[in-house]
């Protein structure tokens, strides 16, 4: 059982004015050579996982091992063996591209001729070649990025932690982020990464947990996660308001489950595709409804989530009390999904 | 002592078992944050410009406006009296700059990245210090050419004179230290300088930097001759200019040292403690 991390029962209270209670028992393992996705929205505690598995700060309770070494007992070995890119560029402004990575493998201890061939390598697969001698305060934030994730990169880390890798990178940066990570992991590095992204986790995790106020709601592949949803999602985009109301009671009858609407869009998840959908356009036709699209999709990991917590990824709540109601629920109901009721009046 | 390094070839940074080797590595890691900082000192020239120009308008503000009114006796003319005092007050200000420089690195997330890192838990610390020290090094190098363009004169031979400037530098190394635990308090740097100036005002102002403690309030008195600056501004002004040198060295020394031995490892315990 090749584990390269291995979490188990992890708790963690910050105290302060307001306590916050932001890992409540949380538990995964990551195979060796794999990419593992912490997924959740804004103050889930994927951060304050990935601070605790490098080292940055003390679980108040429970373990965690990288490579079999507790990372509280055996933080000087573990540090020698990771790499962390955190959610911000943690980089010098005042010193170069080449200076920050040359800085880094000095800390690491690793001899002066290695570290500067390992920095201008580096900085040619990072696509900084030419602004590896500036300063950077003349980077652009996606440069910084790059560079965040170069410094981590120094010291040839078995186990990589990416705390939101691409979140303020645009959509061709991101890319090229996502295809420096497989090629990492197929030189064999274990990666650790965390998203707010449904798309990346889905792209790039072989598994992955979903985190919800602290605790793990949900876990498996992505495919998994999709499937435990056991349907497929009909997608009615339309002209106009009346037409968005009378939609939805007709997709209602269609059954099990209530219609969501979003705009001018109607979602329904249903159990049988294809003839779910003829259904669907046989009725909307009886009616008298002309859609203006009609779309039968997979369901999203964005559907998992809705699904899985009752609200959006996007909600950005944690202060009110209703999310934090919804999400003790949602916390039962973990590993089946299927019991989750999509209320009618989507939050767009 | 044995001493075994391994350095992988393929991945991950080398270990070290055996105090040799952790004690040759903390002082790496310490010149490697030094070399760092000092970068940065040079690429924000102004900077250095700022923490020349504020003693330098002090300089001539209590030569020229002042200094009139102020009259030190025992046949001391009052640029010689100020200098040693400019020197002092000029590298303890300095300090706030430890504040800032380290409170500024948490802000960023740089230290983050630090204490992921296998380096010496002390170098972050060590290395700021040490570089504000090397800052002080140029400053007084600086203020003191200064004071002879103003007429500062001093009257002892070149090793007492040298020996109140190592002291003066070694007081400034001691007080970095202080200011450190300011910076790892802080949430962000302007906290970090709000929380250093009231520390720093009575130390400097409430002393014999600049005004002979005869023309205090006797209240003020008794804080104003025990409290570290003064000691350090009396046992500089002694090797200076001279006078009754080993009472005073003594107490600038032991203050410096006492400091020194207290503040590091209480800096170091609230960096690692720091969340
Ligand atoms: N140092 C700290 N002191 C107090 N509370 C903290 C601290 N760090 C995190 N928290 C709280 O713990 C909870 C989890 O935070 P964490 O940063 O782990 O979330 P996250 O999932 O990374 O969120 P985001 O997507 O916004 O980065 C939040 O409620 C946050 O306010
Ligand atoms: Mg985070």
């Amino acid at each position: 059982m090749p584990y390269a991390i291995e979490v188990t029962d992890v708790k963690k209270t910050f105290s302060g004015k307001q306590e916050v209670r932001a890992l409540d028992g949380v538990s995964f393992n990551v195979e060796e050579g794999t990419v593992f996705g912490l997924l959740g929205p804004n103050g889930s505690g994927k951060t304050t996982a990935v601070r605790i598995l490098t080292t940055i700060l003390n679980a108040d309770s429970g373990s965690a091992l990288v490579l079999g070494h507790d990372v509280a007992k055996q933080a000087d070995l573990v540090r020698s063996l990771i790499g962390l890119a955190g959610q911000y560029a943690a980089v010098d402004e005042n010193l170069t591209g080449r200076e920050n990575l040359t800085m880094v493998g000095r800390l690491n201890h690793l001899p002066k001729s290695y570290v500067a061939g390992r920095a201008k390598e580096l900085l040619e697969q990072f696509d900084l070649a030419d602004s590896g001698n500036r300063t950077l305060k003349t980077y652009s934030g996606g440069m910084r990025r790059r560079l965040d994730l170069a410094a981590a990169l120094v010291a040839r880390p078995t186990v990589l932690f990416l705390d939101e890798p691409t979140t303020g990178l645009d959509p061709q940066s991101r890319n090229d982020m996502w295809e420096v990570i497989e090629s990492l992991v197929g030189e064999g590095t274990t990666v650790l990464l965390t998203t707010q992204y449904l798309e990346e986790a889905d792209r790039l995790a072989n598994t992955l947990s979903v985190l919800d106020h602290g605790r793990v709601i949900a876990e498996g592949t992505p495919a998994q996660l999709k499937s435990d949803l056991g349907a497929t999602v009909l997608e009615v985009g339309l002209h106009d308001n009346d037409d968005v109301a009378r939609t939805a009671s007709v997709l209602n009858a269609i059954g099990p489950h209530a219609p969501n609407i979003s705009g001018r869009v109607v979602e329904v998840t249903v159990d049988n595709g294809p003839v779910d959908a003829m259904e669907a356009l046989r009725s909307l036709d009886q009616a008298g409804i002309t859609p203006t699209t009609f779309t039968l999709r997979e369901p999203s990991l964005d559907d998992a989530f809705l699904a899985l917590t009752g609200h959006r990824t996007e909600d950005g709540d944690g202060e009110d009390g209703s999310a934090a109601k919804g999400s003790g629920g949602a916390g039962d109901r973990a590993g089946q999904p299927e019991s989750a009721t999509v209320p009618v009046g989507g939050n767009r | 002592m044995t001493t075994t390094i391994s350095i992988p070839t393929v991945t991950g940074a080398p270990l070290a078992t055996g105090v040799g080797a952790r004690v040759r590595w903390a002082i790496s890691d310490t010149l490697t944050v030094t070399k760092r900082n000092l970068i940065a000192i040079t690429r924000i020239p102004e900077a250095l410009f700022f923490s020349t120009v504020q003693p330098i308008m002090f300089v001539l503000l209590f030569r020229y406006v002042f200094g009139g009114a102020i009259h030190p006796g025992h046949g001391i003319n009052y640029v010689n009296y100020l200098m040693p005092g400019i020197f002092v007050q000029t590298v303890a200000f300095g300090a706030i700059q430890t504040s800032i420089g380290l409170a500024e690195d948490l802000q960023k997330g740089l230290i983050e990245r630090f204490r992921a890192l296998p380096m010496a838990r002390s170098a972050v610390l060590a290395g700021r210090t040490t570089a504000d020290l090397c800052r002080n090094v140029m400053v007084v190098i600086v203020m003191t050419g200064v004071g002879f363009l103003v007429g500062y004169r001093p009257t002892t031979g070149v090793l007492p004179y040298l020996a109140g400037t190592g002291l003066i530098l070694l007081f400034a190394y001691a007080l970095s230290w202080g200011f450190a635990l300011i910076g790892l308090s802080a949430p962000n740097s302007e906290t970090a300088q709000v929380m250093s100036f009231p520390l720093l005002f009575p130390l400097t102002f409430a002393s014999s930097a600049f005004v002979p403690l005869a023309d205090m309030p006797s209240w003020l008195r008794g804080f104003a001759t025990y409290q570290p600056v003064s000691v350090v501004v009396t046992a500089c002004r002694s090797l200076m200019l001279g006078g009754p040198t080993s009472h005073w060295v003594v107490q600038a020394v032991a203050w410096t040292v006492g400091l020194l031995i207290v503040l590091p490892p209480f800096a170091v315990w609230r960096y690692r403690t720091r969340t």
